[in-house]
Protein backbone atom coordinates (compact mmCIF):
# COMPACT_ATOMS: atom_id res chain seq x y z
CA UNK A 1 0.00 0.00 0.00
CA UNK A 2 2.86 2.50 0.84
CA UNK A 3 4.65 1.20 -2.24
CA UNK A 4 1.01 2.67 -4.37
CA UNK A 5 1.40 5.39 -2.64
CA UNK A 6 4.66 6.61 -3.39
CA UNK A 7 3.99 5.61 -7.72
CA UNK A 8 0.77 8.19 -6.74
CA UNK A 9 3.16 10.80 -5.67
CA UNK A 10 5.60 10.23 -7.88
CA UNK A 11 2.94 10.48 -10.58
CA UNK A 12 1.33 14.22 -8.60
CA UNK A 13 5.16 15.52 -9.22
CA UNK A 14 5.44 14.52 -12.96
CA UNK A 15 1.78 15.82 -13.65
CA UNK A 16 2.73 18.81 -11.24
CA UNK A 17 6.02 19.66 -13.16
CA UNK A 18 3.92 19.01 -16.93
CA UNK A 19 1.13 20.94 -15.18
CA UNK A 20 3.46 24.28 -14.32
CA UNK A 21 5.62 24.13 -17.56
CA UNK A 22 3.36 23.51 -20.05
CA UNK A 23 2.98 26.49 -21.85
CA UNK A 24 6.74 27.42 -22.34
CA UNK A 25 6.82 24.25 -24.40
CA UNK A 26 3.91 23.44 -25.53
CA UNK A 27 1.93 24.32 -28.88
CA UNK A 28 -1.46 26.17 -28.12
CA UNK A 29 -3.45 23.44 -29.40
CA UNK A 30 -2.36 21.23 -26.14
CA UNK A 31 -2.23 24.33 -23.99
CA UNK A 32 -6.00 24.49 -24.84
CA UNK A 33 -6.46 20.67 -24.39
CA UNK A 34 -4.87 20.56 -21.00
CA UNK A 35 -7.03 23.46 -19.83
CA UNK A 36 -10.18 22.16 -21.16
CA UNK A 37 -9.06 18.50 -18.96
CA UNK A 38 -8.41 20.76 -15.73
CA UNK A 39 -12.33 22.27 -16.12
CA UNK A 40 -13.14 18.92 -16.77
CA UNK A 41 -11.64 17.86 -13.93
CA UNK A 42 -13.17 20.09 -11.18
CA UNK A 43 -16.40 19.05 -13.37
CA UNK A 44 -15.66 15.02 -12.89
CA UNK A 45 -14.11 15.30 -8.93
CA UNK A 46 -17.59 17.92 -8.05
CA UNK A 47 -19.66 14.29 -9.19
CA UNK A 48 -17.03 11.94 -7.40
CA UNK A 49 -17.76 13.52 -4.07
CA UNK A 50 -21.59 12.53 -4.19
CA UNK A 51 -20.97 9.45 -6.56
CA UNK A 52 -18.10 7.97 -4.23
CA UNK A 53 -18.57 9.47 -0.84
CA UNK A 54 -22.00 9.85 -0.20
CA UNK A 55 -23.03 6.84 -2.43
CA UNK A 56 -25.66 9.12 -5.06
CA UNK A 57 -24.87 8.33 -8.82
CA UNK A 58 -26.14 11.74 -10.19
CA UNK A 59 -26.99 12.39 -13.81
CA UNK A 60 -27.88 15.82 -13.05
CA UNK A 61 -24.82 17.42 -12.72
CA UNK A 62 -24.83 18.49 -16.78
CA UNK A 63 -28.09 20.63 -15.74
CA UNK A 64 -26.18 22.37 -13.26
CA UNK A 65 -22.70 22.71 -15.10
CA UNK A 66 -24.74 23.95 -17.82
CA UNK A 67 -27.13 26.35 -16.01
CA UNK A 68 -24.11 27.99 -14.12
CA UNK A 69 -22.45 28.45 -17.62
CA UNK A 70 -26.03 29.86 -19.37
CA UNK A 71 -26.12 32.53 -16.01
CA UNK A 72 -22.27 33.56 -16.85
CA UNK A 73 -23.06 34.08 -20.11
CA UNK A 74 -26.09 35.68 -20.64
CA UNK A 75 -25.41 37.86 -17.48
CA UNK A 76 -22.25 39.26 -19.40
CA UNK A 77 -22.96 39.02 -23.05
CA UNK A 78 -27.03 40.06 -22.83
CA UNK A 79 -27.48 41.65 -19.70
CA UNK A 80 -23.57 43.47 -20.08
CA UNK A 81 -22.46 43.06 -17.03
CA UNK A 82 -18.55 42.30 -15.91
CA UNK A 83 -17.12 39.04 -16.05
CA UNK A 84 -16.39 39.19 -12.15
CA UNK A 85 -19.69 39.04 -11.26
CA UNK A 86 -20.53 36.59 -13.76
CA UNK A 87 -18.30 34.26 -11.65
CA UNK A 88 -20.30 35.22 -8.52
CA UNK A 89 -23.86 35.14 -10.14
CA UNK A 90 -22.88 31.96 -11.91
CA UNK A 91 -22.09 30.24 -8.22
CA UNK A 92 -24.98 31.53 -6.69
CA UNK A 93 -27.40 30.37 -9.90
CA UNK A 94 -25.34 26.58 -9.11
CA UNK A 95 -26.12 26.74 -5.85
CA UNK A 96 -30.08 27.72 -6.14
CA UNK A 97 -30.35 24.65 -8.65
CA UNK A 98 -28.24 22.01 -6.65
CA UNK A 99 -30.37 23.11 -3.06
CA UNK A 100 -33.37 22.09 -5.11
CA UNK A 101 -32.30 19.58 -6.58
CA UNK A 102 -30.64 18.19 -3.53
CA UNK A 103 -33.97 18.58 -1.52
CA UNK A 104 -35.96 16.80 -4.09
CA UNK A 105 -33.63 14.04 -4.63
CA UNK A 106 -31.65 12.93 -1.32
CA UNK A 107 -34.58 11.14 0.13
CA UNK A 108 -33.47 8.02 -2.93
CA UNK A 109 -31.23 6.74 -3.21
CA UNK A 110 -29.58 3.98 -5.42
CA UNK A 111 -31.09 3.90 -8.85
CA UNK A 112 -34.34 5.70 -8.15
CA UNK A 113 -31.40 8.44 -6.92
CA UNK A 114 -30.34 8.18 -10.81
CA UNK A 115 -33.59 8.49 -11.84
CA UNK A 116 -34.46 11.34 -10.27
CA UNK A 117 -31.81 12.96 -11.00
CA UNK A 118 -32.06 12.44 -14.65
CA UNK A 119 -35.41 13.74 -14.79
CA UNK A 120 -34.28 16.45 -12.82
CA UNK A 121 -31.72 17.62 -15.36
CA UNK A 122 -34.31 17.08 -18.20
CA UNK A 123 -36.10 20.22 -17.16
CA UNK A 124 -33.08 22.13 -17.04
CA UNK A 125 -32.33 20.51 -20.73
CA UNK A 126 -36.14 20.76 -21.88
CA UNK A 127 -35.68 24.71 -20.59
CA UNK A 128 -32.81 25.75 -22.13
CA UNK A 129 -34.17 24.56 -25.24
CA UNK A 130 -36.84 26.03 -25.44
CA UNK A 131 -36.95 29.06 -23.30
CA UNK A 132 -35.76 31.10 -26.75
CA UNK A 133 -36.29 34.55 -25.21
CA UNK A 134 -33.81 34.06 -22.95
CA UNK A 135 -31.43 30.81 -23.92
CA UNK A 136 -31.39 31.34 -27.25
CA UNK A 137 -32.76 27.99 -28.09
CA UNK A 138 -30.98 25.83 -30.28
CA UNK A 139 -28.49 28.77 -31.12
CA UNK A 140 -26.97 29.16 -27.64
CA UNK A 141 -25.46 32.03 -26.30
CA UNK A 142 -22.11 33.21 -27.83
CA UNK A 143 -20.02 35.40 -26.99
CA UNK A 144 -16.06 36.19 -25.89
CA UNK A 145 -16.51 36.77 -21.61
CA UNK A 146 -13.40 36.48 -21.07
CA UNK A 147 -11.79 39.99 -19.32
CA UNK A 148 -8.49 41.57 -21.22
CA UNK A 149 -6.19 39.81 -18.86
CA UNK A 150 -7.57 36.87 -19.36
CA UNK A 151 -7.13 37.01 -23.16
CA UNK A 152 -3.80 35.40 -23.53
CA UNK A 153 -4.73 31.50 -23.77
CA UNK A 154 -1.84 30.76 -21.64
CA UNK A 155 -2.68 33.33 -18.86
CA UNK A 156 -6.01 31.61 -19.18
CA UNK A 157 -4.48 28.34 -18.37
CA UNK A 158 -2.40 29.72 -15.37
CA UNK A 159 -6.13 31.17 -14.00
CA UNK A 160 -7.58 27.86 -14.63
CA UNK A 161 -4.68 25.47 -12.98
CA UNK A 162 -4.78 27.86 -9.78
CA UNK A 163 -8.36 27.34 -9.86
CA UNK A 164 -8.21 23.89 -10.10
CA UNK A 165 -5.40 23.56 -7.72
CA UNK A 166 -7.63 25.47 -4.85
CA UNK A 167 -10.73 23.08 -5.89
CA UNK A 168 -8.54 20.02 -5.73
CA UNK A 169 -7.61 21.11 -2.31
CA UNK A 170 -10.71 22.05 -0.77
CA UNK A 171 -12.78 19.00 -2.65
CA UNK A 172 -9.87 16.75 -0.78
CA UNK A 173 -10.28 18.30 2.57
CA UNK A 174 -13.90 18.26 2.34
CA UNK A 175 -14.28 14.48 1.98
CA UNK A 176 -11.36 13.72 4.84
CA UNK A 177 -13.12 16.14 7.32
CA UNK A 178 -15.74 14.65 9.61
CA UNK A 179 -17.88 15.84 7.65
CA UNK A 180 -16.97 13.67 4.63
CA UNK A 181 -16.41 11.13 6.99
CA UNK A 182 -19.87 11.16 7.86
CA UNK A 183 -20.69 10.78 4.54
CA UNK A 184 -19.20 7.88 3.98
CA UNK A 185 -21.52 6.72 6.92
CA UNK A 186 -24.08 7.84 5.29
CA UNK A 187 -23.02 5.75 1.76
CA UNK A 188 -22.50 1.97 3.74
CA UNK A 189 -25.56 2.74 6.05
CA UNK A 190 -27.67 5.79 6.57
CA UNK A 191 -30.39 3.77 9.10
CA UNK A 192 -27.58 3.62 11.62
CA UNK A 193 -26.23 7.12 10.73
CA UNK A 194 -29.83 8.62 11.51
CA UNK A 195 -29.87 6.37 14.72
CA UNK A 196 -26.21 7.66 15.67
CA UNK A 197 -28.09 11.33 16.16
CA UNK A 198 -26.74 12.37 12.34
CA UNK A 199 -29.35 14.66 10.72
CA UNK A 200 -28.70 12.20 7.46
CA UNK A 201 -31.09 14.35 5.26
CA UNK A 202 -29.44 17.66 5.48
CA UNK A 203 -25.94 16.24 5.31
CA UNK A 204 -26.40 14.73 2.12
CA UNK A 205 -27.94 18.15 0.67
CA UNK A 206 -24.80 20.09 2.28
CA UNK A 207 -22.79 17.37 0.52
CA UNK A 208 -25.14 17.94 -2.91
CA UNK A 209 -25.21 22.34 -2.37
CA UNK A 210 -20.62 21.86 -2.36
CA UNK A 211 -20.94 18.88 -5.28
CA UNK A 212 -22.96 21.71 -7.47
CA UNK A 213 -20.80 24.20 -6.61
CA UNK A 214 -17.95 22.86 -7.75
CA UNK A 215 -20.02 21.32 -11.39
CA UNK A 216 -21.33 25.47 -11.33
CA UNK A 217 -17.56 26.35 -10.78
CA UNK A 218 -16.30 24.25 -13.78
CA UNK A 219 -19.39 25.52 -15.98
CA UNK A 220 -18.40 29.12 -15.50
CA UNK A 221 -14.95 28.51 -16.36
CA UNK A 222 -16.41 26.41 -19.72
CA UNK A 223 -18.62 29.31 -20.69
CA UNK A 224 -15.27 31.48 -20.28
CA UNK A 225 -12.92 28.97 -22.24
CA UNK A 226 -15.60 28.22 -25.05
CA UNK A 227 -17.18 31.51 -25.39
CA UNK A 228 -20.36 29.63 -26.46
CA UNK A 229 -23.02 27.54 -24.77
CA UNK A 230 -26.16 25.92 -26.37
CA UNK A 231 -28.38 23.26 -24.80
CA UNK A 232 -25.98 19.76 -25.73
CA UNK A 233 -23.82 21.36 -23.15
CA UNK A 234 -26.69 20.71 -20.26
CA UNK A 235 -27.46 17.42 -22.11
CA UNK A 236 -27.60 14.34 -20.08
CA UNK A 237 -24.56 13.33 -22.46
CA UNK A 238 -22.84 16.20 -20.26
CA UNK A 239 -23.75 14.66 -16.99
CA UNK A 240 -22.94 11.14 -19.05
CA UNK A 241 -19.35 12.81 -19.78
CA UNK A 242 -18.38 13.93 -16.40
CA UNK A 243 -20.01 10.51 -14.57
CA UNK A 244 -18.03 8.69 -17.29
CA UNK A 245 -14.73 10.08 -16.16
CA UNK A 246 -15.54 9.63 -12.91
CA UNK A 247 -15.79 5.90 -13.50
CA UNK A 248 -12.98 5.59 -15.83
CA UNK A 249 -10.73 6.98 -13.14
CA UNK A 250 -11.58 5.20 -10.27
CA UNK A 251 -15.27 5.92 -8.15
CA UNK A 252 -14.35 7.26 -4.70
CA UNK A 253 -10.73 8.45 -5.39
CA UNK A 254 -10.57 12.10 -6.23
CA UNK A 255 -7.38 11.98 -8.19
CA UNK A 256 -9.01 9.15 -10.62
CA UNK A 257 -11.18 12.03 -11.42
CA UNK A 258 -8.84 13.63 -12.87
CA UNK A 259 -7.67 11.04 -14.24
CA UNK A 260 -10.49 10.05 -16.06
CA UNK A 261 -11.09 13.62 -17.41
CA UNK A 262 -7.51 13.33 -18.68
CA UNK A 263 -7.70 9.85 -20.23
CA UNK A 264 -11.36 11.14 -22.06
CA UNK A 265 -10.48 13.98 -23.36
CA UNK A 266 -7.25 12.65 -24.91
CA UNK A 267 -10.00 9.89 -26.39
CA UNK A 268 -12.57 12.28 -27.27
CA UNK A 269 -9.98 14.57 -29.14
CA UNK A 270 -8.00 11.26 -30.80
CA UNK A 271 -11.52 9.86 -32.20
CA UNK A 272 -12.68 12.77 -33.16
CA UNK A 273 -9.69 13.65 -35.69
CA UNK A 274 -11.07 10.07 -37.67
CA UNK A 275 -14.50 9.93 -37.30
CA UNK A 276 -17.54 11.84 -36.30
CA UNK A 277 -18.61 9.54 -34.30
CA UNK A 278 -17.39 10.38 -30.78
CA UNK A 279 -20.70 9.73 -29.09
CA UNK A 280 -20.81 6.32 -29.63
CA UNK A 281 -17.35 5.89 -29.13
CA UNK A 282 -18.32 7.14 -25.55
CA UNK A 283 -21.26 5.11 -25.42
CA UNK A 284 -19.19 2.23 -26.25
CA UNK A 285 -16.64 3.15 -23.60
CA UNK A 286 -19.12 3.67 -20.78
CA UNK A 287 -20.77 -0.20 -21.52
CA UNK A 288 -17.01 -1.77 -21.92
CA UNK A 289 -15.87 0.11 -18.89
CA UNK A 290 -18.61 -1.01 -16.29
CA UNK A 291 -18.22 -4.54 -17.78
CA UNK A 292 -14.26 -4.62 -17.46
CA UNK A 293 -13.25 -2.30 -15.09
CA UNK A 294 -16.13 -1.11 -12.98
CA UNK A 295 -13.69 0.00 -10.17
CA UNK A 296 -11.99 2.06 -12.57
CA UNK A 297 -7.97 3.08 -13.77
CA UNK A 298 -7.03 4.59 -10.27
CA UNK A 299 -9.51 2.35 -8.28
CA UNK A 300 -7.85 -0.24 -9.97
CA UNK A 301 -3.84 0.73 -9.22
CA UNK A 302 -4.89 1.31 -5.14
CA UNK A 303 -6.36 -1.90 -5.27
CA UNK A 304 -4.44 -4.31 -2.67
CA UNK A 305 -5.33 -7.39 -4.63
CA UNK A 306 -6.10 -7.15 -7.98
CA UNK A 307 -9.32 -8.80 -8.44
CA UNK B 1 -66.16 23.78 -25.28
CA UNK B 2 -65.09 21.49 -28.41
CA UNK B 3 -61.80 22.62 -27.79
CA UNK B 4 -61.44 21.78 -24.21
CA UNK B 5 -62.95 18.08 -25.41
CA UNK B 6 -60.70 18.27 -28.22
CA UNK B 7 -57.44 18.90 -26.23
CA UNK B 8 -58.74 15.93 -23.98
CA UNK B 9 -59.08 13.26 -26.46
CA UNK B 10 -55.23 14.29 -27.87
CA UNK B 11 -54.17 13.93 -23.91
CA UNK B 12 -56.02 10.60 -23.80
CA UNK B 13 -53.86 9.00 -27.08
CA UNK B 14 -51.14 10.53 -25.99
CA UNK B 15 -51.59 8.32 -22.87
CA UNK B 16 -52.37 5.83 -24.79
CA UNK B 17 -48.77 6.07 -26.65
CA UNK B 18 -46.96 6.75 -23.10
CA UNK B 19 -48.46 3.69 -22.07
CA UNK B 20 -46.83 1.50 -24.78
CA UNK B 21 -43.69 3.07 -23.83
CA UNK B 22 -43.61 3.01 -19.63
CA UNK B 23 -45.56 -0.66 -19.66
CA UNK B 24 -42.66 -2.28 -20.44
CA UNK B 25 -39.95 0.14 -18.57
CA UNK B 26 -42.03 0.19 -15.19
CA UNK B 27 -42.19 -3.63 -15.77
CA UNK B 28 -38.53 -4.30 -16.05
CA UNK B 29 -37.77 -1.73 -12.97
CA UNK B 30 -40.42 -3.85 -11.00
CA UNK B 31 -38.95 -7.12 -11.63
CA UNK B 32 -34.97 -6.80 -12.43
CA UNK B 33 -34.38 -3.52 -10.01
CA UNK B 34 -33.04 -1.71 -12.72
CA UNK B 35 -34.42 0.89 -15.28
CA UNK B 36 -33.62 0.16 -19.01
CA UNK B 37 -32.42 3.90 -19.70
CA UNK B 38 -32.24 2.95 -23.01
CA UNK B 39 -35.96 2.42 -23.43
CA UNK B 40 -36.14 5.81 -25.14
CA UNK B 41 -33.33 5.66 -27.72
CA UNK B 42 -34.43 2.02 -28.24
CA UNK B 43 -38.77 3.95 -29.32
CA UNK B 44 -37.05 5.83 -32.01
CA UNK B 45 -35.16 2.98 -33.18
CA UNK B 46 -38.15 0.83 -33.47
CA UNK B 47 -39.81 4.35 -34.92
CA UNK B 48 -36.90 4.39 -37.84
CA UNK B 49 -36.86 0.64 -38.48
CA UNK B 50 -40.68 0.84 -38.45
CA UNK B 51 -39.78 4.06 -41.25
CA UNK B 52 -37.49 1.93 -43.15
CA UNK B 53 -39.53 -1.16 -43.35
CA UNK B 54 -42.82 0.59 -44.45
CA UNK B 55 -40.45 2.53 -46.98
CA UNK B 56 -39.68 -0.89 -48.25
CA UNK B 57 -42.75 -2.89 -48.23
CA UNK B 58 -45.39 -0.25 -48.47
CA UNK B 59 -47.18 -1.85 -45.90
CA UNK B 60 -47.58 -0.36 -42.30
CA UNK B 61 -48.65 -3.30 -40.39
CA UNK B 62 -45.57 -5.21 -41.75
CA UNK B 63 -43.34 -2.13 -41.15
CA UNK B 64 -44.39 -2.74 -37.09
CA UNK B 65 -43.72 -6.44 -37.11
CA UNK B 66 -40.30 -5.51 -38.73
CA UNK B 67 -40.02 -3.41 -35.78
CA UNK B 68 -40.89 -5.76 -32.83
CA UNK B 69 -38.81 -8.32 -34.16
CA UNK B 70 -35.68 -6.71 -34.33
CA UNK B 71 -35.60 -4.65 -31.10
CA UNK B 72 -37.21 -8.77 -29.15
CA UNK B 73 -33.80 -9.89 -30.63
CA UNK B 74 -31.79 -6.10 -29.53
CA UNK B 75 -33.39 -7.37 -25.72
CA UNK B 76 -31.90 -10.82 -25.76
CA UNK B 77 -28.76 -8.63 -26.61
CA UNK B 78 -28.97 -6.53 -23.79
CA UNK B 79 -30.07 -9.13 -21.45
CA UNK B 80 -27.01 -10.90 -21.89
CA UNK B 81 -24.77 -7.73 -21.89
CA UNK B 82 -26.95 -7.34 -18.37
CA UNK B 83 -25.00 -10.78 -17.23
CA UNK B 84 -21.83 -9.28 -16.41
CA UNK B 85 -23.07 -7.01 -13.65
CA UNK B 86 -25.12 -9.67 -12.19
CA UNK B 87 -26.26 -8.32 -9.06
CA UNK B 88 -24.86 -4.85 -9.13
CA UNK B 89 -27.79 -2.35 -10.07
CA UNK B 90 -26.29 0.38 -10.84
CA UNK B 91 -23.58 -0.85 -12.94
CA UNK B 92 -26.64 -2.67 -14.85
CA UNK B 93 -28.09 0.77 -14.99
CA UNK B 94 -25.11 2.50 -16.53
CA UNK B 95 -24.48 0.19 -18.99
CA UNK B 96 -28.18 0.74 -20.14
CA UNK B 97 -27.35 4.20 -20.44
CA UNK B 98 -24.15 3.58 -22.74
CA UNK B 99 -26.10 1.72 -24.87
CA UNK B 100 -29.11 4.28 -24.95
CA UNK B 101 -25.73 6.99 -26.31
CA UNK B 102 -24.67 4.56 -28.82
CA UNK B 103 -28.06 3.65 -30.18
CA UNK B 104 -28.74 7.08 -30.31
CA UNK B 105 -25.54 8.05 -32.14
CA UNK B 106 -26.42 4.86 -34.54
CA UNK B 107 -29.62 6.35 -35.60
CA UNK B 108 -28.14 9.70 -36.20
CA UNK B 109 -25.78 8.17 -38.71
CA UNK B 110 -28.33 6.06 -39.88
CA UNK B 111 -31.24 8.22 -40.16
CA UNK B 112 -30.17 11.64 -40.18
CA UNK B 113 -30.92 14.37 -38.36
CA UNK B 114 -34.11 15.12 -40.13
CA UNK B 115 -37.48 15.38 -39.18
CA UNK B 116 -39.14 12.30 -40.21
CA UNK B 117 -42.67 11.28 -40.14
CA UNK B 118 -44.17 7.57 -40.90
CA UNK B 119 -46.99 7.81 -43.50
CA UNK B 120 -50.39 7.11 -41.78
CA UNK B 121 -52.03 3.96 -43.39
CA UNK B 122 -54.73 4.41 -45.49
CA UNK B 123 -57.27 2.89 -43.64
CA UNK B 124 -57.00 5.28 -41.03
CA UNK B 125 -56.42 8.55 -43.48
CA UNK B 126 -59.54 10.49 -42.72
CA UNK B 127 -61.26 12.08 -39.73
CA UNK B 128 -64.50 10.75 -37.68
CA UNK B 129 -66.94 12.74 -37.35
CA UNK B 130 -69.97 12.83 -34.92
CA UNK B 131 -72.35 15.92 -35.05
CA UNK B 132 -70.09 18.31 -35.46
CA UNK B 133 -67.00 16.85 -34.00
CA UNK B 134 -64.42 15.71 -36.21
CA UNK B 135 -61.32 13.95 -35.33
CA UNK B 136 -59.03 12.27 -37.15
CA UNK B 137 -58.83 8.59 -36.91
CA UNK B 138 -55.58 7.53 -36.56
CA UNK B 139 -54.55 8.94 -33.21
CA UNK B 140 -58.25 6.94 -32.26
CA UNK B 141 -56.73 4.23 -33.13
CA UNK B 142 -53.58 4.59 -31.14
CA UNK B 143 -56.21 4.91 -28.52
CA UNK B 144 -57.33 1.64 -29.07
CA UNK B 145 -53.86 0.19 -29.47
CA UNK B 146 -52.94 1.39 -25.76
CA UNK B 147 -56.36 0.37 -24.27
CA UNK B 148 -55.90 -3.27 -25.55
CA UNK B 149 -52.73 -3.32 -24.32
CA UNK B 150 -53.35 -2.34 -21.08
CA UNK B 151 -56.79 -4.94 -20.93
CA UNK B 152 -54.18 -7.50 -22.40
CA UNK B 153 -50.97 -6.97 -20.00
CA UNK B 154 -53.59 -6.79 -17.11
CA UNK B 155 -55.24 -10.43 -18.16
CA UNK B 156 -51.21 -11.83 -18.99
CA UNK B 157 -50.54 -10.29 -15.33
CA UNK B 158 -53.96 -11.41 -13.59
CA UNK B 159 -54.94 -14.93 -15.43
CA UNK B 160 -51.98 -16.86 -16.46
CA UNK B 161 -48.86 -18.48 -14.57
CA UNK B 162 -46.02 -16.00 -16.44
CA UNK B 163 -48.27 -13.28 -15.20
CA UNK B 164 -48.05 -15.05 -11.94
CA UNK B 165 -44.25 -15.71 -11.98
CA UNK B 166 -43.46 -11.99 -12.96
CA UNK B 167 -45.72 -10.58 -9.64
CA UNK B 168 -44.24 -12.82 -7.70
CA UNK B 169 -40.63 -11.86 -8.87
CA UNK B 170 -41.63 -8.23 -8.55
CA UNK B 171 -42.25 -8.76 -4.42
CA UNK B 172 -39.61 -10.96 -3.81
CA UNK B 173 -37.05 -12.32 -6.41
CA UNK B 174 -34.71 -14.18 -3.64
CA UNK B 175 -37.54 -16.35 -2.68
CA UNK B 176 -38.79 -17.19 -5.90
CA UNK B 177 -35.19 -18.04 -7.14
CA UNK B 178 -35.16 -20.33 -4.13
CA UNK B 179 -38.16 -22.33 -5.14
CA UNK B 180 -36.46 -23.37 -8.07
CA UNK B 181 -37.93 -20.87 -10.37
CA UNK B 182 -35.11 -19.95 -13.45
CA UNK B 183 -35.41 -16.12 -13.13
CA UNK B 184 -33.43 -15.63 -15.78
CA UNK B 185 -35.86 -16.50 -18.25
CA UNK B 186 -38.38 -14.50 -16.70
CA UNK B 187 -36.25 -11.10 -16.81
CA UNK B 188 -35.62 -12.34 -20.77
CA UNK B 189 -39.13 -13.15 -21.15
CA UNK B 190 -40.11 -9.78 -19.69
CA UNK B 191 -37.74 -7.84 -21.45
CA UNK B 192 -38.49 -8.71 -24.84
CA UNK B 193 -42.26 -7.96 -23.70
CA UNK B 194 -41.64 -4.69 -23.46
CA UNK B 195 -38.97 -4.10 -26.29
CA UNK B 196 -42.04 -5.69 -28.54
CA UNK B 197 -44.14 -2.63 -26.93
CA UNK B 198 -41.52 0.06 -26.81
CA UNK B 199 -40.86 -0.79 -30.53
CA UNK B 200 -44.85 -0.66 -31.55
CA UNK B 201 -44.74 2.64 -29.70
CA UNK B 202 -41.98 4.22 -31.92
CA UNK B 203 -43.81 3.00 -35.03
CA UNK B 204 -47.45 4.52 -33.91
CA UNK B 205 -45.66 7.22 -32.56
CA UNK B 206 -43.58 7.96 -35.36
CA UNK B 207 -46.89 8.70 -37.40
CA UNK B 208 -48.35 10.83 -35.34
CA UNK B 209 -45.46 12.93 -33.21
CA UNK B 210 -42.62 12.17 -35.96
CA UNK B 211 -39.14 11.02 -35.62
CA UNK B 212 -36.22 13.49 -34.24
CA UNK B 213 -32.97 13.10 -32.94
CA UNK B 214 -33.96 14.61 -29.99
CA UNK B 215 -37.04 12.07 -29.58
CA UNK B 216 -35.67 10.05 -27.34
CA UNK B 217 -34.36 12.13 -24.60
CA UNK B 218 -37.84 13.40 -24.51
CA UNK B 219 -39.97 10.17 -24.55
CA UNK B 220 -37.40 8.45 -21.86
CA UNK B 221 -38.14 11.34 -19.43
CA UNK B 222 -41.94 11.04 -20.06
CA UNK B 223 -41.23 7.29 -18.88
CA UNK B 224 -39.54 8.03 -15.89
CA UNK B 225 -42.01 10.36 -14.83
CA UNK B 226 -44.79 8.13 -15.19
CA UNK B 227 -42.54 5.20 -13.41
CA UNK B 228 -42.22 8.12 -10.38
CA UNK B 229 -45.42 9.07 -10.37
CA UNK B 230 -47.39 5.56 -10.62
CA UNK B 231 -44.55 3.22 -8.61
CA UNK B 232 -42.41 1.01 -9.64
CA UNK B 233 -43.83 -2.56 -11.33
CA UNK B 234 -47.61 -1.48 -11.55
CA UNK B 235 -49.52 -1.81 -14.60
CA UNK B 236 -52.23 0.24 -13.43
CA UNK B 237 -49.79 2.92 -11.51
CA UNK B 238 -48.18 3.19 -15.42
CA UNK B 239 -52.03 3.51 -17.09
CA UNK B 240 -52.91 6.11 -14.41
CA UNK B 241 -49.41 8.02 -14.36
CA UNK B 242 -49.64 7.93 -18.61
CA UNK B 243 -52.83 9.90 -17.89
CA UNK B 244 -51.40 12.22 -15.29
CA UNK B 245 -48.33 12.87 -17.45
CA UNK B 246 -49.84 13.03 -20.98
CA UNK B 247 -52.79 15.51 -19.18
CA UNK B 248 -50.39 17.83 -17.62
CA UNK B 249 -47.95 18.49 -20.78
CA UNK B 250 -50.93 18.63 -23.11
CA UNK B 251 -52.58 21.17 -21.25
CA UNK B 252 -49.70 22.63 -19.98
CA UNK B 253 -48.26 23.18 -23.92
CA UNK B 254 -52.00 24.98 -24.67
CA UNK B 255 -51.86 27.41 -21.26
CA UNK B 256 -47.74 27.86 -20.67
CA UNK B 257 -46.27 26.66 -24.03
CA UNK B 258 -42.64 27.68 -23.38
CA UNK B 259 -42.63 25.81 -19.76
CA UNK B 260 -44.56 22.77 -20.70
CA UNK B 261 -41.54 20.74 -19.92
CA UNK B 262 -41.64 22.54 -16.10
CA UNK B 263 -45.34 21.30 -15.54
CA UNK B 264 -45.09 17.73 -15.40
CA UNK B 265 -42.35 18.14 -12.91
CA UNK B 266 -44.29 20.21 -10.55
CA UNK B 267 -46.73 17.81 -9.63
CA UNK B 268 -44.46 14.94 -9.32
CA UNK B 269 -42.23 15.91 -7.04
CA UNK B 270 -45.03 16.84 -5.15
CA UNK B 271 -46.25 13.19 -5.27
CA UNK B 272 -42.74 12.41 -4.08
CA UNK B 273 -42.22 14.33 -1.12
CA UNK B 274 -45.35 12.70 0.06
CA UNK B 275 -45.18 9.24 -1.48
CA UNK B 276 -41.63 8.52 -2.30
CA UNK B 277 -42.49 5.07 -3.76
CA UNK B 278 -45.10 6.55 -6.31
CA UNK B 279 -49.54 5.81 -6.19
CA UNK B 280 -49.02 2.36 -6.78
CA UNK B 281 -45.62 1.24 -6.20
CA UNK B 282 -43.69 -0.91 -3.02
CA UNK B 283 -40.81 -0.05 -1.62
CA UNK B 284 -37.76 -2.09 -3.24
Amino acid sequence: MTLKNHYLLISFGILALIGGFAPLFAESYFISLCTLVLIYAIFAMSIDILAGYAGRTSLCHGAIFGSAAYMAMYYVTIFGGSPAWAFVFGILMAIAISLIFGVLAVRASGVYFLLLTLALGMIVWGICQRWTSVTGGENGLRGNIRPEWLADPNHFYYFVLCIFILAAFMMWRFVSSPFGLGLKGIRESESRMRSLGYNTTLHLIMAFVVSGIGAGLAGILYAFFNSFISPSSVSLTQSVKGLLMVIVGGVGTLFGSFVGAGVLIALENLVSSFTQRWSFVMGLTFVVTMILLPSGIVGRLLATKPS
Amino acid sequence: MSFFLFQLINSLTFAALLFLVASGFTLIFGLMRIVNLAHGALYLLGGYIAYAAIHLTGNFFLGIVCAVAILAIFGIFEQYLLKFARGVDLRQVLITLGLAVMINDLCLVIFGGETLSIPVPELFKNSLEVFDFTYPKYRLFVLFVGASVFVFLTLLMDKTKLGALIRAGVDDRETIEALGVDISRIFLITFMIGMALVAIAGALGGAFLSLYPTADSEILVFSLAIVIIGGRGSLLGAAVGSIVVSMLSTFGQVWFPELSYFVIFGPMALLLAFRPNGLFGRPI
